[in-house]
Formats: C-alpha cells, structure tokens, sequence
C-alpha cells in the first residue's frame, strides 16, 4: 500500500513537471483552459450588449418621440470630430489585433511597441472627446441648472451650427426636449468612455508586463481577453457614432 | 505545441487584419459620405447597416470568432439574438402606440 501511493504521489509530481506553470489543476490541458476563459470574456462581453443595449433602446424610443429635438440636438455635435475618433479607435483596435498577434508568436518588442501605440491612440480618443465636451459646457448644453435652450429656440444665436444646417426655431415645449437628449449623449458617450479609461489602465499594466516577458512565453491568454474587451468598446463606438452623429446630418 | 494540430489555436495573422483595417476605414468614409445625403427614411437604415457591417467584421476577425468553436459562436449568436428580440418588442410597442395619430 505504501508503495502504490508512494507511486502515485510520484505520478503527480511527474505530471506536474510536465505540463507548463500557468496550466491550472482543473483543466485538462492548455487549450481547454484557454477555451473556458475564452468563453468566460465572450459571457461578459453579452452581458455588456444588454448594458449597452439598454442606453440605446432608450435613445432610439425618445428619438421617435422627440424626433425634432433629438434632430437640432444632433445638429450640434461635429462630425469631423466624431470621424475622427472612429478613425483613431480603429486604429486603435487593429494595433491591438497586431499585439495579439505577436504575443501568440511571442514577438516581445512587438507586443510592447502595438500595447504602446493602442495606449496612445486610447489616450488621443480621450482628448478629442475632452475638446467636444468643453464645447458642450461652453455652450450650456450639458443637461442640469445651467442648461440653455438658446441654440435651439433662436438658431441663429448659434451662427456656425445655424450656417451649416439653417435649423427653423423649436417650439419651447420641444425645444426643452433637446436636454433630453444631451443627457443621452452624455451618458452613452460617458459610459462609453468609461470603458475605454478602465481600458487604458489596464493597458498600462499590461504594456508593463509585457516588457517583462510575461505574454511571449506561451501564456496568451490574458492579451486575447483584453483584445476582446478592446474591440468591443470599439463597436459601440461605431454604433454610437452612427445613431448620435449621423442619423440626423442631412 | 502539443502536436495535436485539430486543437491548437488558430493564429490570425497580419495580413488579414490589414484588410479588415481597410474595410473599416472604407466604411468609416461610405457612412459619413452618406449622412450628407438626404434618403429621407433610409438614411438611419443605411447608417445602422453600414455600422453593422463594421461591427460584424471586427466580431469575425479581430475578436477571431470567424476561427472560433462553435459553442462559442453559438453562444454569442444567442445573446445577440435575445438582445434584438428585447429591443424589437420595445420600439414595435413604441412605435404602434401612437399609430394613425401623426
């Protein structure tokens, strides 16, 4: 008896040489464990569509109830900013496809310089949100005390938004409706943002880390989960540039 | 790794995230290029078909679904399937409630 469990004993320390450090007891092997975290992300990711998909229910329903107002709200947002910031969150999103990339190929200073680069193109989609929202608070539009419904009952007051879409006065009682809107803005692209802050400081992190080595010894896992979580506040970006942005330029 | 190749992760190479990239930026254009002009009705629907296709791109390549075991595609098909029943009962109710009215 003692020689048999002296041998099994023997038999786990051996497999437990065998198979490499950062395989958990509980999976069978390296792609299983890979595969239920995998699986774990995409779980959370649809619990972030519900989320998410709730925000914009909510703006899609007061749209068609306050068509004008959501229309004139719309009207102050700028396209090129918002272009523009697709652009860089696409970017974004490929210099991170390529991190994932050299990770699995265990490219060192590949994984660092793209981590670096999506860190930087994050921080830069930051800042053009930070110059659109100091427009807002400059013009009163963001929803509370201060809020002025003067753009929209006297639209020539706002002669550079007035030159390019010649908005005709709201109703007051429709007019106050445009609030309603900008706290949806606030709110989607805030949360929005939010996402994407808690995704630059994990970024760092991991650009940390990576210098390190720790994600070019065969151990991915953790690259390919945040590259999940990445792309997917890119696409609500592109969702939200559509519905806030373009859906009322014409 | 391991030798068993059935199992061993699909790695998606540059190449193929190039394209993607491409296609993003084309679509980027064709969207804003499209909200200047006046389709009436299907202006929202092209810009919402437009930004679905770029979503669906990133989902298959970028996020590697396209390569990925059916039980995840299965899973993430179910979750967006529920979310576009949910939203789909909410605006059909929405959008009836005042019908004729307008």
């Amino acid at each position: 008896m003692p020689d048999s469990s002296e041998n099994a004993h023997g038999a786990a320390l051996a497999a437990h040489e065998q198979h490499p450090s950062y395989l958990r007891h509980h999976f069978n092997s390296v792609e299983q464990q890979a595969d239920a975290s995998n699986f774990a992300m995409w779980l959370f990711l649809l619990t972030e569509v519900m989320f998410f998909g709730g925000l914009f229910t909510a703006y899609l329903v007061y749209r068609n109830w306050y068509y004008p107002a959501f229309v004139s709200g719309s009207h102050q947002l700028n396209v090129v900013w918002g272009a523009t910031n697709t652009v860089v969150l696409i970017f974004s999103s490929f210099t991170m496809a390529m991190g994932v990339w050299c990770a699995q190929t265990r490219r060192r200073r590949g994984l660092v310089l793209c981590l670096t680069l999506t860190f930087i193109l994050g921080l830069s989609f930051l800042g053009i949100k930070t110059i659109e929202y100091r427009e807002k608070i400059e013009k009163h539009h963001v929803p509370g005390f201060h809020y002025s419904l003067q753009s929209f009952l006297d639209p020539q007051s706002d002669p550079e938004v007035y030159a390019e879409y010649h908005d005709k006065p709201l109703a007051p009682d429709m007019a106050r409706h445009t609030e309603l809107y900008f706290s949806l803005y606030f709110l989607m692209t805030g949360m929005h943002a939010l996402h994407m802050i808690i995704g630059i400081a994990i970024l760092g992190f991991m650009i940390l880390r990576a210098r390190a080595g720790t994600y070019t010894a065969g151990h991915v896992t953790f690259v390919e989960n945040f590259g999940l979580y990445w792309h997917f506040v890119d696409i609500i970006w592109i969702y939200l540039f559509a519905l806030l942005y373009l859906i009322s330029r014409h | 790794m391991n030798g068993h190749s059935e199992h061993a992760r699909h790695i998606v190479g540059p190449g193929v995230y190039l394209v993607i990239l491409f296609a993003l930026l084309l679509g980027t254009a064709l969207t804003v290029w499209a909200s200047y002009v006046d389709l009436g009705l299907w202006n929202p629907v092209i810009a919402l078909a437009i930004a679905t296709t770029k979503a669906v791109l990133v989902v298959l390549f970028f996020m590697h679904v396209w390569y990925s075991s059916k039980l995840t595609k299965l899973t993430i098909f179910s979750g967006i399937f529920m979310f576009l029943v949910l939203i789909s009962m909410t605006l059909a109710d929405y959008i009836s409630r005042a019908w004729g009215s307008w």
